[in-house]
């Protein structure tokens, strides 16, 4: 099977997510599997930035920590990835600024110079690399022109000539590491989680985005901004997180599917107002991307650690709305539930993602059909006097918008009565905290007909694994290192938590180890609590990188008596 | 439409004597008179506040309303006008409200120009939580949270809002009513962020109506051109002997809506219905 992994690294500035991204979408484009994942410090010019490109015959959910390739637009790159690089493996560097002399076959090309003498800009380098790579791994010319082309536009040429210049001298100078072979396959998308976020999400009807900036969940706003006239939305960048959240409640009360993003620490600021959402009953999305916390922690890096956070968010009790996806496919279809869930029961609901997720790239299949406009329940016109908060069985009172003739509507941050006047009478008070309760049982049923665990791996073995969000991709990786089969249950709903689900697969496991991104077991205090089983065999880590499949693999075995 | 229309079922609970009474009754005959005039539908009209004595208001008045967090008026106003700029929104907030808790978010509504009326009900001094201070509380004040007296500075409303670049600042007073309606009537009609701070008497803990009576004047009865920026400024600098009330400064500017959105109404316009083009740019 062809299994390629390389890394390019240079310093902030230097272009390496862009050519990596060209290159996953080159190899896409021959039918592989790519997947990219960007690694960079919290700086702007200089530091380390690398990531890694991975693309095989068959899908794949993570790049691999050995490369074949390195590509080095400076020294630091050599020095911080030599270590990493399998045996047989090449070092393709910048020899204008940089040396190689180890027991690797030095691949020099002297990128500078190349770019000097085609009269090029500095950024232009990442061309060269793309030429020099294409040779390495028999990528046809045509195909690098046809991606730079469709990447750079009206600009293109002098990257097409660049690419084209250190392609004839990889051919004349170096040997080719392999050619790749086209696979024949139903073309997918090469994209990232940020964006079917953002695509899932204006799939299920959300017409307005409403962010400040911050790691990770920036990535989606760099998609939302350039593209929000193609996908149909508005785009708001108020002055503060707190703005942010008050500012999505406004819209959603006048009627606009309305989603807000931040990280663990914007929404920490966004509390109150996601109370409100609940005590108001007004419809609205939080996509949380976590990264490694607590406070401002490491900005740039992943982690699993918000799960008891989001759950717990917001003071009082009503009921919320928690998914986190594990893939961009995932996040595709789960932010559009979002989307119908929060509109059509009233109350918030958070899309929990992470860095690895956002920022990564894969190929991946999305099939749009899965998302569609779920209807809110809405007043009708003749249906007498408007209240906001009519007591329904359902817990679920009929929704009208400000401007609909006859109806006054009124919300509020207090407790109210159905016409969403405060109150303080102890019958009025208990009668809407329990009408706004008795929505999660109609969540659940909801919930019933979606899928909230999703089962991979050998369903019959009684070994699982268990785990939730990105992680999902170094499992499945690992899985396929390991010789005894294993069963592998996910879960993409934490509330309301499918309890129904999760019973039955523990209840029928023997062996069951637990594998999270953060260091207490969140997922595992919540099964117990949920379902009364305790995971005591655990995998856990909080170090900002996503699990290596390969060291999981090995803890797998010990945590299985394998080994 | 009769007036009493307006009026809510709800018990009003503020002291008596309250200023916000003069506030409610000069909104109500505001909203009246453009709904009689036919220059709004009742229903076009959302009305909100915040949290405070002042934020009652909401519970007195049978209109679209949206009671908000504690000093968090102007992000869903802004909410409400980016989704439908149609709606026309009246809001108000209190000194607590809007120039301590969520003062951050009346000064990006103000430099923004989002078309709205903003009212603040300026009591200086917390009343609902019985007595502390405000960032309009004057000097040597006693509350209960400055025991010895208020020794920090107070903030100038309407410096504060000038040099944010409102298009409309004014000053009502809850002891001259038909001024304050007029006052509020101006604000709705500005096209832009129409600010009236109002000098609210609190009967209970800071009852300033007789101290002010005799030093309010209007300042649009003197001659003041409410185009000029420095004589704005300079009127808005008068307290001690004198307090001047009424249109300081007065400009017009794009508005946000328009700026965002053209004449596009959020909530009217389709969803995307496929996604499948965005889709294909990644493949």
């Amino acid at each position: 099977m062809q299994d390629i992994s390389f890394v390019i690294g240079g310093q902030a500035g230097d272009g390496v997510m862009r050519t990596a991204e060209l290159l996953g979408k080159t190899f896409n484009r021959l039918g592989l599997f790519s997947f990219v994942i960007n690694d960079y410090g919290s700086l702007i010019r200089g530091g380390h930035n690398f990531c890694k490109v991975r693309a095989a015959s068959r899908q794949v959910w993570l790049h691999r920590e050995s490369v074949d390739l390195i590509a080095a637009i400076n020294q630091d790159t050599i020095s911080k990835h030599k270590d990493e690089l399998t045996e047989g493996g090449g070092v393709l560097f910048d020899s204008d600024v940089a040396k190689y002399e180890g027991p690797h076959t030095p691949l020099p090309l002297p990128i500078t110079t190349m770019v000097k003498q085609a009269a090029g800009i500095p950024i232009m380098k990442n061309s060269v690399i793309i030429g020099a790579i294409s040779y390495l791994y028999g990528i046809p010319l045509d195909l690098v022109n046809e991606i730079l082309t469709w990447a750079y536009g009206a600009r293109a040429d002098k990257n097409i000539e660049l690419a084209k210049i250190a392609y004839s001298h990889a051919e004349k100078n170096f040997e080719q590491i392999l050619k790749v072979e086209q696979v024949k396959r139903p073309p997918t998308p090469f994209i990232s989680g940020a964006e079917t976020v953002a695509l899932g999400a204006v799939k299920a009807g959300m017409k307005l985005y409403i962010t400040y900036p911050m790691t990770p969940s920036t990535a989606i706003l760099n998609y939302v901004g350039p593209n929000q006239d193609e996908l149909g939305i508005v785009l708001v960048h108020p002055e503060n997180e707190i703005g942010v959240a008050n500012m999505m409640l406004g819209a959603a009360y006048a009627g606009v599917r309305t989603m807000a993003a931040t990280a663990g620490g914007g929404f920490a600021l966004m509390q109150e107002a996601f109370s409100m959402a609940g005590q108001a009953e007004i419809p609205s999305i939080f996509v949380v991307g976590q990264r490694l916390a607590p406070a401002v922690g490491v900005p740039t890096y992943t982690s699993q650690a918000d799960l008891r956070f989001v759950l717990h968010a917001g003071h009082g009790e009503f009921p919320r709305i928690v998914v986190a996806p594990g893939d961009p496919e995932e996040a595709f279809v789960n932010a559009g539930e979002a989307v119908n869930l929060a509109w059509k029961y009233q109350t918030p609901a958070i899309i929990l993602v992470d860095k690895h997720l956002l920022e990564s790239y894969m190929s991946i299949g999305i099939d749009e059909g899965k998302v569609k406009i779920e209807p809110a329940d809405m007043a009708e016109s003749s249906a007498g006097e408007y209240k906001r908060y009519r007591f329904t069985d359902s817990g679920v009172s009929p929704m009208a918008f400000p401007g609909k003739p006859g109806a006054i509507v009124k919300v509020t941050s207090y407790e109210h009565d159905e016409d969403g006047y405060a109150i303080e009478t102890p019958d009025g008070i208990e009668n809407m905290q329990k009408k706004r309760l008795r929505k999660m049982a109609l969540i659940e049923q909801d919930l019933k007909n979606r899928e909230t665990v999703k089962i991979h791996g050998d369903p019959k073995t009684d070994n699982m694994v268990v785990a939730w969000g990105s992680t999902k991709g170094a499992i499945l990786e690992a899985m396929m290192l390991l010789k005894n089969p294993l069963k592998f249950m996910q879960v993409l709903y934490l509330s309301p938590f499918p309890d129904w689900e999760v019973s039955k697969h523990l209840e029928s496991a023997k062996n069951v180890v637990l594998v999270e991104g953060n260091l207490t077991g969140q997922l595992g205090s919540l099964i117990a609590e949920h379902t009364g089983h305790h995971i005591k065999n655990t995998v856990l880590k909080n170090d900002g990188r996503p699990f290596d499949p390969v060291l999981l693999a090995g803890k797998l075995e010990e945590a299985f008596g394998w080994k | 439409m009769e007036m009493r229309e307006f009026d809510s079922p709800i018990q009003n609970t503020w002291c008596p004597g309250c200023g916000n009474f003069s506030i409610l009754a000069a909104a109500k005959q505001a909203m009246f008179e453009l709904v009689k005039s036919g220059e709004l539908k009742p229903e076009q009209i959302v009305m909100s506040s915040g949290v405070g004595c002042h934020g009652k208001i909401s519970d007195f008045i049978k209109i679209n309303g949206f009671y908000c967090l504690h000093g968090r008026v102007p992000p869903p106003i802004m909410g409400i006008k980016v989704a439908n700029q149609l709606l026309k929104v009246i809001a108000f907030s209190g000194d607590g409200d809007s120039y301590d808790e969520g003062v951050s978010h009346l000064i990006h509504a103000a430099r923004r120009n989002l078309d709205v009326a903003f009212i603040v009900h300026n009591n200086q001094v917390f009343a609902l939580t019985t007595s502390q201070v405000t960032p309009t509380t004057p000097l040597g004040f006693k509350t209960k949270s400055a025991p010895k007296g208020s020794f920090e500075v107070p903030l100038n409303p309407l410096h504060l809002m000038l040099s944010c670049g409102a298009t409309f600042v004014a000053r009502g007073f809850t002891g001259e009513i038909p001024h304050l309606r007029s006052l509020i009537l101006q604000a709705i009609r500005h096209r832009g962020f129409g600010f009236v701070d109002v000098l609210q008497d609190c009967r209970t803990f800071n009852p300033t109506l007789e101290k002010f009576k005799p030093k309010v004047y209007d300042i649009n009865k003197e001659g003041h051109n409410v185009g000029d920026f420095a004589a704005a400024w300079e009127r808005a600098k008068e307290w001690d002997n004198r307090i001047p009330i009424g249109l300081f400064y007065k400009v017009e500017k794009e508005i946000y809506e328009k700026q965002l959105l053209g004449d596009r109404v959020l909530v009217d316009e389709k969803p995307l219905p496929s996604v499948q083009n965005l889709l294909k740019e990644f493949m």
